[in-house]
């Protein structure tokens, strides 16, 4: 029944978004480290997120459809380096490597996950409704 | 056999083909997010078509009635107002509404069914 599959889907969603907003916490937490060369440095991660797609819809699965993170890349942005040689972890030159996370997108990146999870809690409890109205129809 | 048979009319596919449709709605809030991800939705008529069709295919008394089939044409791909960056065409407004609307839809055709089986349930009483 296909009523069935949207709790699959819905949780799918949900699990997504958690590992967003896992990032973000992360990245968020980061933002204030320096390193003491550009390769150590933090950069900002985003999880990438990609359709379960229709073949796998119709397998036997009983999770069918929904969405998954394939993978969590580094933001691409350049480092930024920073003169200040009594940091500790200056290099010899005398440089810190900050990090290239911008704490305003994380911010509305944190507001984006959060909605889109409500979102889906909300379509899993209307399924869930609607499950328990179809159950009813024999009480009539 | 034969008063059960005809006794729910045709709101039984119904129900199937409308649960069909919530679950391609939440699939796209799902992948509300998700790069190059193109928004789908049911067009009703042509599933539940397909499916009173199949239905009247029986012409034997042994024949079963076929169920919706999952793969039934009338999967769309929905034309969007605006298309995202990374070209995810989900709305996430639109697929709201159509959500609320397709659960409104499922409920009515249960009050429907609700109301055949209470009334088959009267006869049988006879009180």
């Amino acid at each position: 029944m296909a009523l069935d599959n949207i709790f699959g889907i819905g949780g799918s969603a949900l699990n997504a978004q958690t590992v967003r907003m896992n990032t973000v916490a992360s990245n968020l937490a980061n933002a204030g480290t320096v390193a003491n060369s550009e390769s150590d440095a933090f950069r900002g991660k985003r999880a990438v997120f990609k359709a379960i797609l229709n073949d796998q819809l119709n397998g036997q699965d009983n999770n069918k459809g929904g969405v998954q993170v394939t993978s969590i890349t580094d933001d691409p942005t350049p480092i930024k380096k920073m003169h200040d040689p009594s940091n500790p972890s200056a290099d010899k030159d005398g440089y810190v490597y900050l990090s290239n996370v911008n704490e305003m997108t994380e911010m509305v990146e944190m507001m984006a996950a959060n909605r889109s999870y409500q979102n889906n809690v909300e379509v899993i409890n209307t399924a869930r409704q609607l499950m328990m109205r179809t159950l009813d129809i024999i009480k009539s | 056999m034969s008063i059960f048979d005809t006794a729910l009319s045709t709101h039984a596919q119904s129900l199937t083909a409308r649960s069909q449709r919530v679950e391609v709605i939440a699939q796209n809030i799902a992948n509300a997010d998700t790069p190059n991800f193109k928004a789908r939705d049911v067009d009703f008529k042509k599933v539940f078509k397909n499916t009173l069709e199949d239905a009247m295919k029986t012409t034997h008394g042994k024949h079963m009635a076929l169920a919706l089939d999952e793969s039934a044409d009338g999967m769309m791909y929905r034309t969007p107002f605006n298309v995202a960056f990374d070209g995810n065409t989900v709305e996430l407004n639109v697929e709201q509404a159509q959500y609320g609307k397709a659960a409104a839809e499922y409920q009515a055709t249960v009050n429907f069914l609700q109301d055949k089986i209470g009334g088959l349930r009267k006869a049988l009483r006879g009180d």
